[in-house]
């Protein structure tokens, strides 16, 4: 049997971060989709007015965002299914004891 | 179950309690938990006591089990806790208890002394074989010196040159004596100093270090030492030695001079080392089964001795009847409960085999009875932070099944956001679901006890939470547009010219706003306004003044329930009335005119509303400035009505602070007259006997019948046993000081009543202008927690969404850990822990002071629950 690699603690730590990561990110990467106007602040802009403000670019810009965000929810997905790995095998583990 | 409003009606009772039976009978009342008793002796001290010989023995059983446990703990053998709770045992088990421990720990202490003797002999021997071992290499050294010198040619010359053969001859002639010994390693130096100065330079000493650290067996450490071997030359030298030798505790081997006698001992000694470590082991062994088996029953036995002493220590508290065949108790307990105490008392007299059955009688008594609320696990809570402040007086109204509701929502309302809610109500939730196995855990961690102490707070704090911040329409700082924006940019205003010039645009209310608001909540348009501050404190400033008005209106009209409970209708027409008026006439009204400014502009007029501020202040000074254009005035009417609140008000306070004791007084001075006034002014010296007294009209009778009686028995002195005089005057003392308790008549002091009323009087009308203010901690506390909620996005998060390109899926990674982290421990736990405290404050002083006096004192039942739970601590 491969002995896990991060403690028990550490293990349930990160699962949690990751499943608040993966809902929370999911949930933004989909505002940012919808084009949420709240979310306007929050999108990497600075060139905007050197595109002459053009709606086209911010539509992009939304589009590149909301797929950062998804794409980091995915990093999350493999990182939960890595602790909640490590975490069974600790309970085992402790189970076998 | 009682109600949570009150606290239980409890009675003072007398228990007649056969000898024989009263041991059972304890112990069965120590189960059931719900009796207090009281201490018939105080004036005895804990030796003179009837029962000071068992509790004795309870002690010396007690601190052999502390003995057995210390060793087991040290042997790291888990202690077997089955969680099973045996009765207390019979007193005649207790003999056989003793025996067993008095066995075991007779046992242990031999085991202990052989072990300890062992591990000595053990440590001198190695001590032994390392000396043995060094001293062998020293003299090796001395020998291949020897030779090299007999063996160097220019070495010979040059001696036989100078001192000729004689000499030589002499020299080796010479006996050296030499002593071998060990030393603790940090002593050497000094001790190496000392051989030389008292020695003068004539010894000379070899030292070698022992690798391995060595067990002390006295302490049990790990210690270093050296070995060290001294040459000297004659006797005087050699005792000299000796003596610095043993200032240093140096311990000395008898070393044999020639190699073939060391190698004999050295080889004795590895076999002795062998048997004796072989010996150690099965001690060890030994050692280690019985604590083996101790470790089994260590946990019932310490429930059972702990449950023995409690049940001394209560029957210390009765009294002895003049016969020695009856003792006396005497206890509260609750109104309610008396059936089951009955019960209880039955099988205790049933146990212990009795015919006699143990008598149970309720007494009158003027004494304040102890306060009792009987709580769940989700009032416990609720119910500690009430009585953190102050225990409720007996029956008086408890501020607890309200303060579930409105502690949460006023934390909440300072900690509205539904994100942070949802964290703290999912955390509470995990709690409260895993509550069994989380308690099973036993986690004896002091955060770890306070959180889940109050998990069902934090629960209905994270709910209350998340509707706040619903009705915030905060999430993470961010809004939600779930019913549709009721703002809109029209595209005639709004033309490509006008947006190329700035990246600020005004919507006007009028055109921009459709008319009909937001269906619940804050309109999300704020969350990308720059004047959302402005918008948002104006609404939760008078929302916390609105909050905080009521909640006082509450506190005040709940003093109402409280003087008619207590038949006080004086109080009513005295305290209340003007109260009620006083508040309404000051902030009332004023929160009637923040209604009125929000229903009643449109957004047309919205720039003509009046200032609430400058009108309030303006209402104190009868000054009503002529208004600026554009300003509603303020019309004659509303300046009439409003002079007339303030002339009331200011009325209120000489009536609240003349009217109680001029009335007073009067009733006093023409006492005669009372039963006219009875109806209006109550009995007023005899309130709190009305109070106490009431439950128990039925039983006067018997009251006084028992009375007598008891003053009759009350004479359970031991020591004054045979003096028939002494005996009669010391317990008229007792009974006097202690059971009876006639109250005096409270004498009726004028200025004295005076000065409390006008104190309280002062207090309760500086108390309604600065506690109003101190509700505007909702806003302060609400804007400071959106706030930096909104800074730790923008300053965190949004590095983490600016980035573009390949690395910026990463960095949202990383950087929403690192915002998470923060989020918890900042918001969740910092703002949190804030927002509970100013909670707090609001309730136990905003709310509580209105009618909540927690001059009461806890009613501590005798139960082996609580005794066992605190480790068997004395109360």
């Amino acid at each position: 049997m491969v002995s896990p690699f991060c403690g028990p603690k550490l293990s349930a730590y990160c699962s949690i971060l990751s499943v608040w990561g993966v809902v929370m990110l999911g949930f933004l990467g989909l505002f940012f989709q919808l084009r949420s106007p709240t979310l306007i602040e929050d999108i990497p802009l600075e060139e905007w007015a050197a595109n002459n403000h053009t709606f086209e670019y911010a539509k992009e810009k939304y589009q590149q965002t909301a797929m950062n965000c998804w794409i980091a929810a995915g990093i999350y997905v493999v990182l939960f299914f890595i602790s909640f790995i490590q975490q069974r095998m600790h309970s085992r583990a402790s189970y076998e004891v | 179950m009682g109600s949570l409003l009150r606290s239980e009606e409890m009675t003072l009772c007398q228990l007649f309690l056969q000898s024989e039976a009263a041991y059972t009978c304890v112990s069965e009342l120590g189960e059931l938990g719900l009796v207090q008793f009281r201490d018939l002796n105080p004036d005895f001290n804990a030796f003179q006591r009837k029962f000071v010989n068992e509790i004795r023995r309870c002690e010396e059983m007690e601190r052999k089990l502390r003995f057995l446990e210390k060793e087991i703990k040290k042997d790291g053998i888990p202690m077997l806790d089955t969680g099973d709770n045996p009765d207390a045992p019979a007193p005649r088990e207790m003999i056989d208890l003793e025996a067993t421990f008095e066995k075991l720990e007779n046992e242990m202490k031999e085991v202990n002394a052989n072990s300890e003797a062992l591990k000595k002999n053990y440590l001198e021997l190695t001590e032994l074989k390392h000396i043995l071992r060094k001293t062998q290499t020293f003299f090796e050294e001395a020998e291949f010196h020897n030779r090299q010198a007999m063996h160097d040619p220019y070495l010979g010359e040059e001696t036989v040159g100078l001192l000729g053969e004689e000499a030589q001859q002499r020299g080796r002639g010479l006996r050296l004596g030499f002593v071998a010994g060990v030393i603790l390693r940090e002593k050497l130096p000094a001790f190496e100093r000392m051989l030389w100065r008292a020695c003068r330079g004539n010894v000379f000493l070899r030292q070698a270090e022992i690798d391995k650290p060595m067990e002390d067996p006295v302490s049990g450490d790990q210690v270093l030492k050296s070995v060290f071997i001294i040459f000297f030359q004659g006797d005087q030298l050699k005792s000299r030695v000796r003596k610095i030798c043993e200032g240093f505790r140096a311990t000395l081997y008898p070393c044999p001079e020639t190699p073939s006698e060391r190698r004999e001992m050295s080889l004795g000694v590895m076999t002795r080392i062998e048997d004796l470590n072989t010996v150690l082991g099965q001690t060890g062994d030994h050692r280690h089964r019985v604590l083996v088996a101790a470790a089994k029953n260590i946990k019932v036995w310490f429930i059972k001795v702990r449950k023995i002493k409690a049940i001394y220590h209560t029957l210390n508290m009765f009294n002895l009847d003049v016969t020695q065949k009856c003792l006396i108790a005497e206890c509260w307990c609750p109104c309610a409960d008396l059936d089951r105490i009955q019960q209880a008392l039955q099988r205790g007299t049933e146990r212990s085999g009795s015919s006699v059955p143990s008598i149970l009688n309720r007494m009158s008594t003027k004494q304040e009875p102890p306060t009792y609320n009987r709580n769940n696990k989700l009032t416990k809570g609720f119910q500690n932070l009430v009585d953190a402040y102050g225990v409720a007086s007996y029956r008086e109204i408890n501020p607890a099944p309200f303060t579930i509701i409105t502690f949460p929502f006023l934390f909440a309302v300072m900690f509205g956001d539904m994100g942070h809610g949802l964290i703290m109500f999912l955390f509470a939730l995990w709690m409260v679901v895993r509550e069994k196995q989380l308690q099973a855990k036993k986690i004896d961690n002091e955060i770890w006890t306070t959180f889940f102490g109050g998990r069902y707070i934090i629960l209905l704090m994270g709910a209350f939470s998340m509707y706040t911040g619903f009705i915030y329409n905060d999430i993470f700082s961010k809004s939600l547009n779930l019913f549709g924006c009721q703002w809109h940019a029209s595209n005639n205003e709004y033309t490509q010219a006008v947006l190329d010039h700035g990246k600020l645009f005004q919507l006007n209310p009028n055109g921009s706003y459709y008319g009909s608001p937001y269906p619940l909540g804050l309109d999300p348009i704020w969350s990308v306004a720059v004047n959302k501050i402005a918008f948002t404190n104006s609404l939760k400033m008078k929302t916390s003044i609105i909050l905080g008005v009521s909640q006082m209106f509450f506190g005040v009209s709940l003093s109402l329930l409280n003087h008619r409970y207590f038949k006080n209708p004086l109080n009513i027409f005295c305290e209340f009335i003007p109260q009620v008026i006083f508040l309404f006439c000051m902030f009332g009204y004023l929160c009637i005119l923040v209604f009125h400014k929000w229903v009643n502009y449109t957004s047309a007029e919205a720039g003509t509303a009046p200032s609430l501020l400058i009108g309030a202040i303006n209402m104190f000074l009868f000054h009503y400035p002529v208004p600026k254009d554009g300003q509603v005035g303020v019309s004659d009417g509303q300046k009439g009505f409003q002079g007339f609140l303030v002339v009331v008000a200011v009325l209120c306070v000489p009536w609240m602070l003349f009217a109680k004791p001029f009335l007073l007084r009067y009733q006093q001075r023409y006492g005669q007259k009372r039963r006219k006034f009875d109806v209006l002014l109550g009995d007023i010296n005899g309130e709190s006997e009305v109070a106490f007294a009431s439950p128990h009209t039925r039983y006067t009778e018997t009251d006084i019948q028992f009375k007598h009686q008891h003053l009759s028995v009350n004479s359970g002195d031991l020591i004054n046993h045979s003096d028939p005089e002494a005996e009669v005057t010391h317990h008229n003392d007792v009974g006097g000081s202690h059971h009876v308790e006639e109250e005096e008549e409270k004498v009726f002091d004028f200025p004295e009543v005076m000065i409390n009323q006008s104190i309280h009087t002062i207090e309760y009308c500086l108390g309604c202008i600065s506690h109003t203010a101190s509700y505007l901690r909702l806003w302060a506390l609400s804007l400071a927690h959106a706030q930096l909620s909104e800074v730790l996005w923008t300053m965190v998060m949004r590095i983490g969404l600016g980035f573009s390109g390949f690395v910026a899926p990463f960095a949202i990674v990383i950087i929403f850990a690192g915002w998470a982290c923060m989020t918890v421990v900042i918001l969740v736990l910092m703002e949190g822990l804030s927002a509970f405290l100013h909670a707090l404050r609001l309730h136990w002083v905003e709310f509580q002071s209105k009618f909540y006096k927690g001059e009461g004192y806890m009613f501590q039942p005798f139960s082996f629950e609580d005794i066992l739970d605190h480790g068997g601590e004395e109360k």
